[in-house]
């Protein structure tokens, strides 16, 4: 394969994504007051640790912003009748794939840094590791970007079907990984329990980050996280090769 | 050289064999029309011939390179306008077209100055800051040829471009195709629109269940329908059906207010309607010969055996 067009086909998809699904004013308000809305919900009127909790706040911010909107991009552009454009053009699965993924990544990181970025203003959040920040804010909104593409590629083009099905596996995601309760405060079977949602990396990942105290290494909370983001993309691959064999 | 090529292009869907064993060459310069009714396999082989869709069995070729094993080159020698493709909504005429031609690589100012020929040549100038939702559906399908011809491909496939279209709307689109032929694009056409076809192609294949069933210029492929010569009568007076049975008469169908008899012999059975009008007293209001059709043959191909 041609690395410098497929790149240019991964790009491209990626500024239509930019351009029509994420730089919309209802997008980026709900983006910024989403985070805003979530701090009031969990440490207003609660005698919390705001610098303990922050890393979790900031893993749900970077999980929901980088999932938010790719579940309705391949539904909404079958129904559209626009995904049969964009794969007349000179595109692959995979680049259309990546394009998805990489629009949801970078929404997500915009806005996790601005809550970053408003945290460390506003509680002066510490920064114990700052290059493990440079490699946890891709890697994790790449991550659950490339969930909200898993979650778009069922044969659906009903987006409210979608969104059905994006919050019924991403909402219950936030209550078993480590967000409420600190991991190190985690008894056996809870412990069990969050270690199988990837989200419970990257929250460990920002423990790691913000305060130095990871209950994991950093080396397999990364490794974890490129695991799954690999099984994710392998996964939408897999059921939009079906779907298009399929012809739906 | 064959510009479009397929061999042995084959693809079902569960029990159903959508396309079966189909091969096309299609030369350079040529305006190629692929004819058949709807469910034949016409969209399904586009789609297998662009890249949409993986066949089966057998393999696609677009000026050398293969669709399969290298898409992004191959695709990139071709412009194209899917049946159900649309473009985007939320961005405006000009947008469409600049993004579209992004993944040709073509330079900013190259974009621009042809963006700008092309939306002219299909009367978008005015429109071209609106966006798409706004258009009427004809517009639309001026934008999605705008997309399809801005990079000069090779090849252009058009899968019903005019298809629910007002006159104008068409009559631009099949202005835009022969210009595009005339710069030297192949043109891979699907129509329903028969007249179209036997006015813009060079080549025509019908598919009919998956199959190719004929190939052939227009003209060819009408000729190869002498059966179906025929010539049309009006009298003043009704007549009977039964009064047609003749040994040169092969079928009599009442078109109107006239009677279409279809003969190997359209002498014979003109003489053969002078002796019915003097015999039973009749008037002969008109009467005409004509040549088979391209429908006419296309109609025969595609109903199945006679």
């Amino acid at each position: 394969m041609n690395l410098r067009l497929f790149i240019r086909s991964v790009l491209l998809v990626t500024e239509k994504n930019m351009r029509i699904y994420y730089f919309k004013g209802g997008v980026i308000i709900f983006g910024l007051l989403f985070p805003f809305l979530m701090f009031l919900t969990f440490f207003i009127g609660r005698a919390l640790n705001l610098v303990l909790f922050f890393p979790a706040f900031l893993g749900m911010m970077l999980f929901f912003s980088s999932s938010s909107t790719g579940p309705l991009i391949t539904p909404w552009e079958k129904r559209e009748k626009t995904y049969e454009r964009l794969l007349s053009l000179p595109v692959t699965l995979e680049s259309i794939i990546l394009g998805d993924i990489l629009a949801g990544s970078l929404f997500g990181m915009v806005i996790t840094t601005i809550v970053w970025g408003a945290g460390t203003l506003l509680i002066h959040l510490p920064l114990a590791d700052p290059v493990l920040m440079v490699v946890t804010l891709p890697l994790g909104a790449f991550t659950f970007a490339a969930l909200g593409t898993l979650l778009s590629s069922p044969a659906m083009s009903n987006p409210s079907n979608v969104m059905l099905l994006s919050n019924l596996i991403r909402l219950p995601l936030i209550f078993v990984s480590g967000i409420f309760i600190p991991l190190s405060q985690l008894g056996d079977w809870e412990w069990m329990l969050t270690s199988l949602s990837p989200l419970t990396y990257l929250v460990d990942l920002f423990d790691g980050v913000i305060t130095g105290s990871a209950v994991y290494s950093p080396a397999l909370d990364i490794a974890i996280l490129v695991m799954v983001i690999l099984i994710f993309i392998a996964m939408a691959r897999m059921i939009q090769q079906y779907n298009l064999s399929k012809g739906i | 050289m064959a510009i479009i090529e397929a061999e042995h292009l084959t693809k079902s869907f569960d029990s159903f064999r959508a396309v079966d064993n189909v091969g096309i060459a299609v030369g350079d310069g040529e305006i190629f029309g692929f004819l058949g009714p709807n469910g034949a396999g016409k969209t399904t082989t586009i789609r297998m011939l662009t890249g949409v869709l993986t066949p089966d069995a057998g393999s696609a070729r677009i000026c050398g390179i293969d669709i399969h094993d290298n898409p992004l080159e191959a695709k990139t020698m071709m412009g194209i306008i899917p049946e159900n493709g649309t473009v985007y909504s939320d961005l405006t005429a000009e947008q469409n077209v600049l993004w579209t031609a992004k993944f040709y690589g073509m330079d900013s100012a190259s974009r621009k100055r042809r963006a700008g020929e092309i939306l002219a040549d299909l009367g978008l100038s005015d429109r071209r800051d609106d966006i798409v939702r706004t258009f009427s559906k004809g517009m639309r399908q001026r934008v999605s040829i705008a997309c399809a011809i801005i990079p000069s491909p090779p090849v252009l496939f058009l899968d019903e471009p005019t298809g629910g279209l007002d006159v104008f709307s068409r009559r631009l689109v099949i202005d835009t195709i022969r210009k595009m032929n005339e710069e030297g694009s192949t043109v891979f056409l699907t129509t329903h629109n028969i007249e179209e076809a036997n006015e813009l192609c060079t080549l025509i294949s019908v598919i009919n269940r998956g199959k190719i069933v004929a190939t052939g210029s227009p003209e060819k492929l009408k000729k190869s329908f002498d059966r179906a010569n025929y010539l049309e009568v009006a009298f003043e007076q009704t007549v009977e059906r039964e009064w047609f049975v003749h040994p040169g008469i092969s079928r009599a169908e009442p078109r109107g207010d006239k009677w279409r008899l279809y003969t190997e012999d359209p002498d014979g059975t003109v003489k053969y309607c002078a002796a019915l009008a003097e015999q039973r007293h009749l008037k002969i209001l008109s009467i005409a010969t004509s040549a088979p059709t391209l429908e006419e043959a296309f109609v025969q191909l595609t109903e199945g055996p006679q």
